[in-house]
């Protein structure tokens, strides 16, 4: 049996990143040198420790991607609990320590798991106003609470701390709920008005240590004896491994290990750039396989128009679509292209596995921890109770390290050297064989009373998604293909259709799933890239509402709203209002002018035009209007203005949204002007950051605007939900782009993405 | 493998490391300084900047050979006694990290953009710090902090007594 103490003497790395050592041993869970059993979520001493100081620490099983969620987790806790802000830490996905909240996923942190939070919170307070009624001799109800102090309200020198009460105790009490999100205790939340804490901007608390040096981060993690690996990936799609020539690098210095299975390959060394220059030295003799893995790039949207789908969602459908696309007085169609488009992270997947104990310890930036811990124990065949991973902060790179390559490849390497091993991926390897957001081919069609009005609007998609990456799938995940494990049955992938609130008379919006040749062990692979498909959707269809506005005459702010006051009924989340609202404060903060697109031209190079877009993604709405400069001699495009109006119900602290959905927009902006997965019929080309072009400081807005808009019909309602805000602001981001580059030029252009050739291809077409 | 002396945030040490080891990984694995970090080993994305000699150099394509001798700075270095850098304050009033992975070389290169312009204009910002890359797309906060640290720079050096630690 080991006790928490041991955890703090075994977890050196650990207690450097955070000061929660004297907190173990309060915690409902057990830890140390293994095993590390599920923690309990029914227990309130699971998530909550309140120190004899005042002081307490919340354990929350989410990851922050560098949003301030765990700021936000601190806020809402604190609020319920009434404990001042800066009196609070948070702990977060460590498997072991924290419950399971299953790590990040779909910016569900506030909108689902901050409720089990504020519950437990709430619980914490109500059972210590109880001990405090006892330790005062007043009933509850006579006690006031403030910044952790209960008092009796009507002598207030009569008082005591939270800290006096549980300090150095436990709570013993045991909470229900049939699942983690269920969590509860019996205490009620707090209504909106009651809140002091949410909805003020606290600084984050990560970005000191982040800008001072001091943080310890996943890449950072170092135990005694570890030695340093690095693959050696396939050079040709699909080829199999024929033999390694270990001579090669047998003499290198520091070399300690080739290991090989099926046709993963990695060289394993005492330093780090050993373990690089061996990887780069090594011969490995591969077989090119017999037929092509994939079209080119160039290729890709008609192969993707020529395939058979995979399969195809029930299509969805309002009205007679028929019918009403023949009583149309004017029907325009048009094709949309998005290529694939890679998370390209900023620093290349890399763990650290300790196996010592006989348990293993992975130290991982993996958003999803648990699933991690879960997907390892079944790949080495392990007990669940003997893997922990120790979550630390990482590269941001939106659903990347979801199917943690690096974490499982960490974990077989240690098993197999019996010491621990740190991996990371180069440059090259990351952005060729990272996961991808599918490529999108899109065909509209819509149809336009005699007055203008959109009546009958077909929307049909294909996606090249069969066999999406799922997470940290002991079976999928790329070392284990590569190992030569295949589902009978691969992931079916999916293509999203649009998400807006339009009332349109007739619709018919059907989505399809293609396959490219090679299936397995490929570079061009698809897993969720932040708002899986809704960019590309989203550019097909906001794009085409332009589109047919112009065809209408009409100015494209107008068509919209008309399209969303044309019904009268909404969803429980109101989203159609508050569309509405989103809209029309975009357009406000802009000061929008109401006219038609394209405006006439003017001369010079510069030609300059605005354009909007509109989404939601579950109840979050975002409306962007871009500003571009358009140079007609080279083709650039430079969005000079941003406007993004966002709504997510109750903030929870203002000025982390704001950076939040600014850098959010610009990463939008990014896939939009820059980003594209260019490949051969053999391997991915584009391979690093010259081939594979991001957003830059030269390519920032002069101005970029946020607007928190509250569209709720009872905007001050007790209840008001708090919704994810990490991703639908890059959803309208590349059609309100388009849409600018139209008004500007006059030019359509309907291929992602507007790099300067395309566009001033386009261009020259036109004159 | 050979000895080398390196001479980084005031502070000398002596490894021994093969001369074509690039100044990152002594100075993160060696030297347990983690300020800088791995983004593309090519010299392309510039999270592993440092400041050698006055300069922002990209250490992961630096050999450890040529840095011999030469004052080397790194983020941790930035901070005098206690006291942050007007570019690591100004990146705190602004709020500028999101993951913060890329950070390290945005400040490292603000610090040799200022060092020799104090007063940049914003194109002048936007072209120095335009091969500084970051995915999260903080740009738009660094480009304020960097001008708010500007300020606090140029207002320190008006201000008799204070001590500028830029």
């Amino acid at each position: 049996m080991t006790t928490r103490r041991d955890f703090i003497k075994t977890s050196g790395f650990l207690v450097v990143g955070f000061s929660v050592a004297g907190d173990l041993p309060l915690l409902a869970q057990g830890s140390g040198a293994g095993p590390y059993p599920d923690v309990d979520f029914r227990q309130l001493d699971s998530w909550i420790v309140i120190r004899q100081d005042n002081t307490a620490t919340f354990f929350v099983g989410k990851t922050d991607l560098g949003q301030g969620t765990g700021t936000a987790f601190r806020q809402i806790m604190a609020d319920e609990l009434d404990m001042p802000y800066e009196k609070t830490s948070c702990v977060m996905g460590h498997t072991d320590v924290t419950v399971d909240q299953g790590g990040s996923g779909g910016s569900d942190a506030l909108q689902t798991d901050g409720y089990p939070m504020r519950r437990v919170a709430a619980e914490a307070r109500r059972v210590l106003l109880d001990m405090a009624s006892a330790h005062l001799g007043v009933p509850v109800g006579q006690l006031t609470v403030s910044d952790g102090s209960v008092s009796v309200g009507a002598d207030p020198s009569k008082k005591v701390t939270y800290g006096e009460l549980i300090g150095g105790k436990r709570f013993n009490v045991t909470l229900t709920g049939s699942n983690i999100n269920a969590t509860t205790g019996v205490a009620k939340l707090k209504d909106v008005q009651q809140f002091r804490i949410v909805g003020t901007s606290p600084q984050r608390y990560d970005i000191p240590p982040k800008v001072d040096g001091s943080l310890k981060w996943a890449v950072d993690a170092k135990v005694p004896g570890m030695v340093h690996a690095r693959n050696v990936k396939p050079p040709v799609a699909g080829a199999k491994l024929v033999s390694i020539d270990e001579s090669s690098v047998k003499g290198l210095p520091g070399f300690v290990k080739v290991v090989s299975k099926g046709n993963y390959v990695a060289v394993v060394c005492e330093r780090e750039e050993q373990a690089i220059q061996a990887a780069r030295q090594i011969k490995v003799n591969w077989q090119k396989p017999a037929t092509a893995p994939f079209p080119s790039s160039e290729d890709l949207f008609s192969y993707m128009r020529g395939a058979m789908p995979t399969s195809s969602a029930a299509p969805i459908v309002v009205g007679n679509p028929d019918t009403g696309m023949k009583q149309a007085a004017k029907v325009i169609e048009a094709d949309y292209e998005i290529p694939f488009q890679g998370h390209t992270s900023i620093g290349p997947a890399h763990a650290l596995a300790d196996p010592s104990n006989d348990q293993l310890t992975i130290y991982s930036n993996d958003m999803k921890s648990y699933g991690l811990r879960d997907g390892v124990a079944e790949f080495l065949n392990m007990p669940r109770d003997r893997v922990r991973v120790v979550w630390l902060e990482g590269p941001q790179a939106y659903g990347r390290t979801a199917a943690d390559d690096a974490g499982f490849e960490a974990a077989f390497l240690a098993k197999e050297l019996g010491r621990p091993v740190r991996v990371q991926w180069t440059r090259n390897e990351e952005t060729a064989w990272d996961t991808k957001g599918p490529a999108f081919a899109v065909k509209v069609r819509g149809g336009l009373d005699a007055n203008g009005n959109l009546t009958a609007f077909e929307y049909d998609a294909r996606a090249a998604d069969y066999n999406h990456l799922g997470y940290n799938e002991h079976d999928t995940v790329l070392i284990s293909q590569l190992f030569g494990a295949r589902r009978a049955m691969p992931a079916r992938g999916s293509a999203a259709t649009p998400n807006e609130m339009y009332a349109i008379p007739h619709r018919r919006m059907t989505a399809h799933v293609v396959s490219l040749p090679l299936v397995w062990e490929t570079p061009v692979r698809t897993g969720n890239l932040r708002d899986p498909n809704g960019p590309q959707a989203t550019f097909a269809s906001e794009s085409f509402i332009d589109e047919l506005a112009a065809a209408a005459n009409a100015d494209p702010v107008e068509f919209r709203l008309k399209l969303l006051m044309a019904a009268t009924d909404d969803d429980s989340g109101f989203k159609r209002v508050r569309s509405i609202a989103v809209i029309k404060a975009a357009a406000e903060k802009f000061k929008w002018d109401t006219r038609p697109s394209p405006q006439r031209a003017g001369g010079g190079d510069i030609l300059t035009g605005r354009g909007i877009a509109y989404a939601f993604r579950n109840q979050t709405v975002v409306a962007q209007i871009a500003e571009v400069e358009v140079n007609r001699r080279t083709g650039h495009v430079w969005v000079k203005r941003m406007v993004c109006a966002h709504d997510c119900g109750l903030v929870v602290n203002p000025e982390a949204l704001r950076r939040t959905v600014e850098a959010g927009t610009l990463y939008g902006l990014s896939r939009a002007l820059h980003e594209e997965v260019r490949f051969d019929t053999e391997k991915v080309t584009s391979v690093d950051w010259v081939s594979s072009p991001t957003l830059t400081h030269a390519d920032t807005p002069e101005t970029l605007d946020v607007v928190l808009v509250n569209g709720d019909p009872n905007p001050d309602r007790p209840d008001l939900p708090h919704y994810g805000a990490g991703e639908t602001m890059c959803k309208p981001t590349l059609a309100a782009v388009a849409n600018a580059i139209f008004d500007a030029t006059g030019v359509r252009i309907r291929r992602v993405p507007f790099r300067d050739a395309r566009v001033l291809a386009a261009l020259k077409t036109r004159a | 493998m050979a000895n080398f002396s390196l001479r980084v945030n005031g502070r000398s040490h002596t490894v021994d490391v093969d001369p074509a080891t690039p100044l990152l990984y002594v100075l993160r694995n060696d030297l347990d300084l983690h300020g800088p970090r791995f983004g593309c080993g090519l010299g392309q994305c510039g999270a592993c900047t440092v400041i050698v000699k006055g300069e922002a150099v990209r250490s992961c394509i630096r050999p450890v050979s040529s840095v011999q001798g030469a004052d080397i700075t790194t983020l941790e270095g930035l901070a005098k006694d206690g006291t942050l850098h007007p570019l690591q304050q100004a990146w705190i009033d602004e709020q500028v990290p999101a993951c913060g992975y890329c950070q390290n070389g945005q400040i490292m290169t603000a610090k040799a953009l200022l060092d020799k312009n104090p007063a940049p204009t914003d194109a002048q910002i936007r072209q120095g710090m335009a091969g500084t890359l970051c995915r999260c797309m903080t740009y738009y906060r660094i480009q304020a902090a960097i001008k708010r640290a500007s300020k606090t720079i140029a207002s320190a050096r008006n201000t008799p007594g204070s001590e500028v630690i830029a």
